[in-house]
């Protein structure tokens, strides 16, 4: 009886071994697996990496600068003739230029921004859900109170008075953008805390920094990169906006939402102006949008 | 519930006293004061001026002083305006927006509601299909470029309407903003109410009601109607802060006199004070609509019991 017992068990031992040497799949991988499975996602990502690279290189290698006026072409159409691709602005900019050196800013502030807000809404978020009790309450509180502050207003009294440098543009548009991490992160950390595993990992005597970087944060990672995801398009725009009421960079420079200005006021005379730049960005916050609800699906672990 | 009131409200004081003590502050910080200007004032004339405007007191006293007026219902002067008070200014300026953003609220809701509602009870088909990609449209397209758009559309190519401007109220001007707003919103709207009454309608007390032999009809309005608008109602409040948001753009797309072109003027004119007050008066108006909303909620969804 006994000796029956031990052997099922020594048996069972084999099995789980035997399980054990077929590879593991984690997470990430899977992810991955259905992230390349979902066409629209990655034709997004393609095409988002494209613009990314035209916006780094294009300025580079093409002919015209994004300030200096051709003399001969001012505000002519698109043409293949004299390499104005997209053709030029009523001062004879070159608008292919223009587009991609609007690009380096508007993508740049939106991955700044980005990096800050997440960096911010991680932090206070998680701080929130470990501390717990009053402390928590109250961070909670004034996330809810920031939530409820029309931030572009705000954003506008900020430029306003601190000016409109680069970096206080990044900084103004971080302050309106980690609210839905911070929560985010907050809920989750909330939930692992009180999982049986993390409970199993005290009980066994794991350190807490071991339990944090073991088990916390990787639970953390799928979320927090879903809600980048939908940080990068909201950013871009919220740039777009302060720029468009013309509260961004200052010419010379320009991003899109300066150029979509540019464009709204001479629409009449020279469409192109406008329909370039604001057909820019419309396709890169289609990519992002799309990017981001493919790794909703990918890492979302309840669609298994 | 009058409790929950009581204290709803209490709770809006902290947001209102935290944006107002910020923006102040921030106003404090940049350099320069409302007399550093072209012509120098005398030193006499200059103490006096502070004293009126009670500059020579201490930060505290003057942000005292500040709150007090606000109480008061006084926002404030504006720098460049200079027979203007701020009340003037908002005063013309307010009912434009007003009836922009409220009468585009109110189409929204209306157009939104309908259209989630077909698109929930014929699921894959051609109304369906519109809502979402509505949806995506919205998410891509934001305002100022969807706005200019409609004006080379409707102003300029098919000559139908006034490609921007006001004329007292006249509705030719105010089509073309509102339609904008629309859009926008029933991307939203219409997207929450597929989802609730896609939700609602495969409840049990929906089977219920199939099962005695209601007509479609009744159970869509009688039944199904009033829970699938809660989750609506939860989105006007964010919905009325990214219509104000929405309004500085489209005032500005088609210049209208609203307190969206009044704040991005003041914004390019450098004139804080008009800034700061028209911030202060918005923020108001937001964490007023939000109470409103939240109080509706609990007012309508018998299940929330504070």
């Amino acid at each position: 009886m006994m000796q029956s017992k031990q052997k099922a068990m020594t048996a069972a031992l084999d099995n789980s071994l035997a399980d054990a040497a077929v590879e593991g799949r984690s997470l990430w991988r899977d992810a991955r697996v259905r992230f390349f499975r979902n066409k629209a996602a990655v034709l997004s990502l393609i095409v988002l990496a494209l613009i990314t690279l035209a916006c780094i290189f294009g300025p580079m290698v093409l002919p015209h600068t994004y300030e200096d006026t051709d003399w001969d072409a001012m505000g002519i159409a698109p043409t293949l003739a004299n390499t104005h691709w997209f053709g030029t602005d009523a001062l004879g900019r070159d608008l292919l230029v223009r587009c991609l050196i609007g690009g380096r800013i508007s993508l740049m502030v939106g991955a700044l921004a980005t990096i800050a807000s997440v960096a911010l809404g991680i932090v206070w978020g998680a701080s929130a859900g470990f501390i717990g009790g009053k402390v928590d309450s109250l961070m909670m509180r004034i996330v809810d109170m920031m939530y409820a502050v029309p931030y572009l207003l705000i954003a506008i009294l900020m430029v306003t008075l601190l000016g409109r440098d680069f970096y206080l543009v990044v900084l103004t548009i971080t302050v309106f953008s980690w609210m839905d991490m911070a929560r985010v992160v907050r809920g989750q950390t909330l939930a692992i805390k009180s999982k049986e595993y993390v409970e199993a990992a005290h009980a066994i005597g794991v350190s807490t920094p071991k339990i944090i970087f073991r088990h916390i944060v990787p639970n953390l990672l799928g979320i927090v990169v879903i809600y980048t995801t939908v940080t990068v398009p909201g950013v871009i725009l919220t740039e777009s906006v302060l720029s468009f009421l013309g509260l961004g960079v200052q010419e010379p420079m320009t991003s899109w939402g300066v150029l979509i200005q540019d464009g709204a006021g001479v629409m009449d005379a020279s469409p192109w102006i406008l329909l370039f730049p604001a057909g820019l960005l419309s396709v890169t916050l289609y990519c992002a949008n799309y990017i981001g609800d493919g790794l909703r699906d990918a890492l979302d672990p309840k669609d298994r | 519930m009058w409790s929950y009131t009581f204290r709803r409200v209490l709770a809006t004081i902290p947001t209102l006293l935290a944006v107002i003590t910020v923006c102040y502050l921030l106003l404090h910080l940049t350099p320069g004061g409302p007399f550093d200007g072209e012509r120098k004032v005398s030193a006499a004339v200059l103490a006096n001026l502070q004293a009126k405007y009670h500059l020579d007191l201490p930060l505290w006293q003057q942000y005292l002083y500040y709150i007090k007026s606000l109480l008061q219902g006084d926002l404030g002067a504006s720098f460049r305006y200079a027979d203007w008070s701020m009340n003037d200014l908002v005063g013309k300026a307010l009912p434009v927006s007003a009836a922009i953003g409220g009468g585009a609220i109110v189409i929204s809701l209306f157009i939104g509601v309908a259209l989630g509602i077909v698109a929930a009870l014929r699921q894959n088909s051609l109304i369906d299909y519109f809502v979402m990609l509505l949806g995506n449209i919205g998410g891509a397209f934001p305002s100022f470029v969807l706005g200019p758009v409609l004006v080379m559309v409707f102003a300029i190519g098919l000559e139908w309407l006034p490609a921007g401007g006001w004329d007292d109220f006249s509705l030719r001007y105010m089509v073309l903003p509102i339609a904008l707003l629309v859009f926008i919103n029933i991307s939203t709207i219409g997207r929450v109410m597929r989802g609730s009454m896609i939700e609602v309608l495969g409840s049990n007390f929906i089977r219920t009601a199939r099962a005695k032999g209601l007509p479609m009809r009744t159970i869509v309005l009688r039944h199904a109607l009033k829970p699938a608008l809660m989750p609506v109602v939860s989105v006007i409040g964010p919905l009325a802060i990214s219509s104000i948001t929405a309004a500085v753009v489209t005032e500005t797309v088609f210049g209208l006199p609203g307190l969206g072109k009044l704040i991005v003027n003041g914004a390019a004119n450098r004139d804080y004070t008009l800034v700061l007050g028209l911030v202060v008066l918005v923020t108001v108006i937001t964490v007023v609509l939000n109470l409103l909303v939240d109080l509706a909620y609990a007012l309508l969804d018998p299940k929330i019991r504070y």
